[in-house]
């Protein structure tokens, strides 16, 4: 049996008496897409950035290629082949969304203590940023100023500059928030076609994408992990439908 | 070992700590709760010390004169807080920071209008002149000893205020999460005035105290407010019993250090050798400790735990 | 519009460098003393843009380095090192390196504590400058001759000396210009605009921001050997923290983020300082609520005034 790309153990988070993150264990095989499921308030968000390096756990490990990487700064971890997009878009919004991809591209092109030519001259910047622009579907849009997209395309922006950093592991928080339906649907097919290519960890709230995505889904509720497996199994468990007391999982 | 000599500095050191408090206890709430970078803080403690001065020396009571300047620094504060900071609250860092620059510019100069630029001399009160025996065979200056009774009971008074009082709680809520104070319904507008308030008395009082054992002069706001820096930075923003510990200890280390280090250097490297770079290492010795800190702990001794 | 504003631009510097023919002519040497001096402390508030503006790092203890470039040109004179070759390169080198320890300190906080640690950091060099006798303490000391060059550049002729200031301002603009434009300016920039993502998609920022820090740290320790050298003059209040503010206003009312805002900022604080002065004694009653107003209400500053205004090139 290889050994899963990420493998996370005990992975336990505090802040003040709330336990955000209660001894989770997760792995992801390479090449495969898991999803990460739970109601509001689970800890999702908190698992996300402690697998980027952006919070600190006070318990447990992370293995991502085969290296404990859990006391690696999120650059690092982003060197390392590991890439995370946010729930709450972050971009750069001065700046066009050419030169929003371009910028991820440079940060794994050499170091960046270069005065004198112009970036905007680097064709290794340039072409590479284009190329991710058009495979997200904005290809048509890289002269727009970021800050002036529209949401649904600033989602496209955070997942392209995820992938033009050429990743491994694709950490994705929400990636439709706040998208309508077509808008939901387009962005699924983008994900689909990523599938196999990358090693996918999704954070999701829409059931419909997460069926659609999913090779295997796991279930947080207040910091633990209740339930993982094939998305079927997943369905059919009762003690996840009881945690989701209300809530519509599709039959 | 001059004891006598060791004790005095010690006490020194307390008594400028307990300065130090007062100006960083008010500012740290400023920072923490408001988020605000107020420069002209120190112009509140310097228009208290001249108003208090120049009120002592026409009618001759201290007591009245310290009542006086409290209460006319607390109403400028209050104006200039409702003319010039209100609108500051939702800028940025860098806006607040020129506008209390420009603002500290104004009232330098404007006290120098009044009472010109040379230091302006007042003695201190016949009552208060006198020496106290802190311990025996030690005399201490009378006032010196005042100050630093006068600066551990408001230490007292904002322990139980904090800790015991309602306020005391929005204050702590507030300096964890102001958003969500805001939030839950208090009136944040109030709450920053009252903040405000307080910390503008606490530096008038400081001014107040200041005028007999320190030089009063256009810019003295801005030395003391410098080290009022430091203090917070090692105390931690947002934290009053920082803001206490963060005072003691700077009070003690540079106090200590302009005393004892030059001689202490001379037996080491010589007494001409000494003579220059006793001062100027001694006047470095904060700065260095605020490096350490934050070497260590890049948000202070007891930051404020903040969401 | 943007070639309206190159247009201006080149316009200004014109003018700047006909000042000492016009100055000769109309036989009014203290206007080439005085413009000598904006230029200078332009160099400096270009520098400190770098960081300011372009970096978005507040940093209040500029004046610092201006004071060590300063120190760095005189002290050597008064032991009898005369040589720019010396003195010069020394000063950066000495402001860069005093720019790399408090950056390393300062750069690991953000925000409030940023601000408060610079401006310390600042203040202790100062305090450092007055307690040091033999340097003549706080009343400083004169410069014993400006820096010599082999014959070659004197700059005890006033109009060669002009020159050369104006050599080194376009100069550090024209460095400045490519530098904001290349992979290391992207950085910075970007790194002022969304830290979180930069770190995110595999930038480590502080080795860059502690770079940026350190070259405006020099850029400020060149305008303080050109200070003393135009003042003839050193005194540790050339790192007074006021002068820091100064250098910052400067930066804020030529227009931040822009290169060449910085220069109409140092140009229009010095002229008003020079005219207010010469009103009253006491000008700064006025100025200091001037600023507040122009803060609160004119933040995009005189470079935001001129034609082209709106033409930003990202």
């Amino acid at each position: 049996m290889a050994e899963p790309l990420l493998a996370v153990r005990g992975l336990t988070k505090r802040f003040g008496g709330l336990v955000a993150t209660d001894r989770v264990d997760l792995e992801v095989a390479d090449g495969e897409t898991l999803a990460v499921i739970g109601p509001n308030g689970a800890g999702k968000t908190t698992l996300i950035g402690q697998l980027s390096g952006d919070l600190v756990p006070d318990a447990g490990t992370i293995r991502f290629a085969g290296e404990d990487v859990t006391a690696l700064p999120a650059p690092t971890r982003s060197q390392r082949g590991l890439a995370r997009s946010f729930q709450i878009t972050s971009i750069f919004p001065e700046f066009t969304a050419l030169d929003n991809v371009a910028l991820a591209v440079q940060a794994h092109a050499g170091h960046s203590f270069r005065f004198w030519t112009p970036a905007r001259a680097e064709r290794a910047l340039r072409e590479p940023a284009r190329a991710t622009l058009e495979q997200v579907g904005l290809g048509a849009r890289a002269a727009v100023a970021a800050g002036t997209l529209a949401h649904g395309e600033q989602r496209q922006l955070e997942i392209a500059m995820a992938l033009a950093t050429r990743p491994r592991l694709l950490l994705l928080d929400e990636p439709v928030a706040g998208m309508g339906a077509d808008e939901s649907q387009r962005m699924v097919q983008l994900l689909r076609a990523l599938r196999g290519h990358h090693t996918i960890v999704l954070v999701e709230h829409d059931m419909d994408v997460v069926f659609a995505l999913a090779d295997r889904i796991s279930v947080m509720v207040y910091g633990r992990v209740i339930a993982s497996g094939a998305p079927e199994a997943i369905r059919a468990n009762a003690e996840v439908r009881r945690a989701y007391l209300g809530e519509e999982i599709p039959a | 070992m001059n004891w006598l000599l060791v004790v005095e500095q010690c006490l020194n050191g307390l008594q400028f700590g307990v300065m130090l408090f007062l100006m960083a206890a008010g500012l740290t709430l400023v920072f923490g709760i408001m988020n605000l970078v107020n420069l002209a803080h120190g112009s509140l403690y310097m228009v208290g010390a001249y108003l208090a001065t120049a009120a002592f020396n026409r009618t001759g009571s201290f007591l009245a004169a310290v009542a006086f300047a409290l209460a006319a620094t607390l109403a400028i504060g209050m104006l200039v807080e409702v003319i010039a900071l209100r609108t500051l609250y939702e800028r940025d860092h860098l806006d607040q920071v020129l506008a209390t620059f420009g603002l500290i510019l104004f009232f330098n100069e404007a006290v120098a209008i009044v009472w010109g630029r040379a230091a302006l001399f007042t003695a201190v009160p016949r009552a208060l002149s006198g020496h106290l025996q802190v311990l025996p065979g030690i005399p201490y200056p009378a006032y010196r000893a005042v100050i630093i009774l006068v600066g551990l009971a408001v230490a007292l008074l904002l322990y139980v205020v904090v800790s015991r009082t309602r306020l005391g709680m929005l204050i702590r809520a507030g300096a964890s999460n102001r958003t969500m104070v805001g939030a839950l319904g208090v009136n944040i507008r109030l709450l920053y005035t009252v903040v405000f308030g307080f910390g503008a008395a606490l530096a008038a009082l400081g001014g107040a105290m200041a005028g007999p054992i320190y030089s009063v002069l256009p810019g003295m706001g801005e030395e003391i407010l410098i080290q009022v820096f430091v203090v917070i930075v090692i105390g931690g923003i947002g934290s009053i019993r920082g803001a206490l510990v963060g005072a003691v200890v700077v009070g003690m280390v540079d106090t200590l250090g302009r005393a004892f280090l030059k001689p202490m250097l001379s037996t080491v490297i010589g007494p001409s050798a000494a003579d220059n770079a006793g001062p100027a290492l001694a006047s470095m010795l904060i700065y260095i400790l605020m490096a350490a800190v934050l070497f260590f702990r890049p948000q202070g001794l007891f930051p404020a735990v903040r969401s | 519009m943007r070639s309206a504003r190159a247009l201006t631009l080149v316009a200004g510097f014109l003018v700047l460098g006909l000042v000492p023919v016009v100055a000769a002519l109309a036989n009014q040497p203290f206007y080439l003393d005085l413009f000598r001096r904006i230029m200078i402390f332009a160099i400096a508030a270009v520098s400190l843009d770098l960081i300011l503006g372009f970096g978005g790092m507040v940093s209040f203890g500029h004046a610092a380095y201006l004071g060590i470039g300063a120190y760095a040109v005189a002290i050597p004179a008064f032991y009898g090192i005369h040589s720019g070759l010396v003195q010069w390169p020394l000063a950066l080198a000495l402001s860069g390196l005093a720019a790399l320890a408090i950056g390393a300190v300062s750069l690991r906080t953000s925000g409030v504590s940023f601000i408060m640690i610079t401006l310390a950091f600042a203040q202790m060099l100062y305090y450092l400058g007055i307690s040091i006798n033999a340097w003549g303490a706080d009343d400083g000391m004169r410069l014993a001759r400006r820096s010599q060059f082999g014959g070659v550049v004197d700059l005890a002729n006033a109009y060669v000396f002009y020159y050369v200031v104006f050599g080194v301002l376009v100069a550090l603009l024209w460095l400045g210009h490519r530098l904001i434009h290349a992979r290391f300016g992207v950085v910075i920039r970007a790194a002022k605009s969304n830290e979180p993502r930069m770190r995110a998609i595999g930038f480590a920022t502080f080795r860059y921001k502690l770079a940026a820090f350190v070259i405006a740290g020099a850029g400020g320790g060149l305008a303080g050997a050109l200070l003393t050298n135009q003042t003839e003059y050193l005194t540790p209040s050339y790192m007074h923290w006021t002068r820091s503010g100064d250098i910052m206003v400067m930066v804020i009312l030529g227009g931040m983020g822009t290169l060449y805002g910085p220069v109409l900022g140092a140009v229009a604080f010095l002229l008003l300082e020079d005219i207010l002065s010469a009103w009253t004694v006491h000008w700064q009653v006025v100025l200091g609520p001037l600023l507040v107003l122009v803060v609160l209400y004119a933040r995009r500053g005189l470079y935001g005034l001129l034609p082209g205004a709106g033409a930003r090139d990202g």
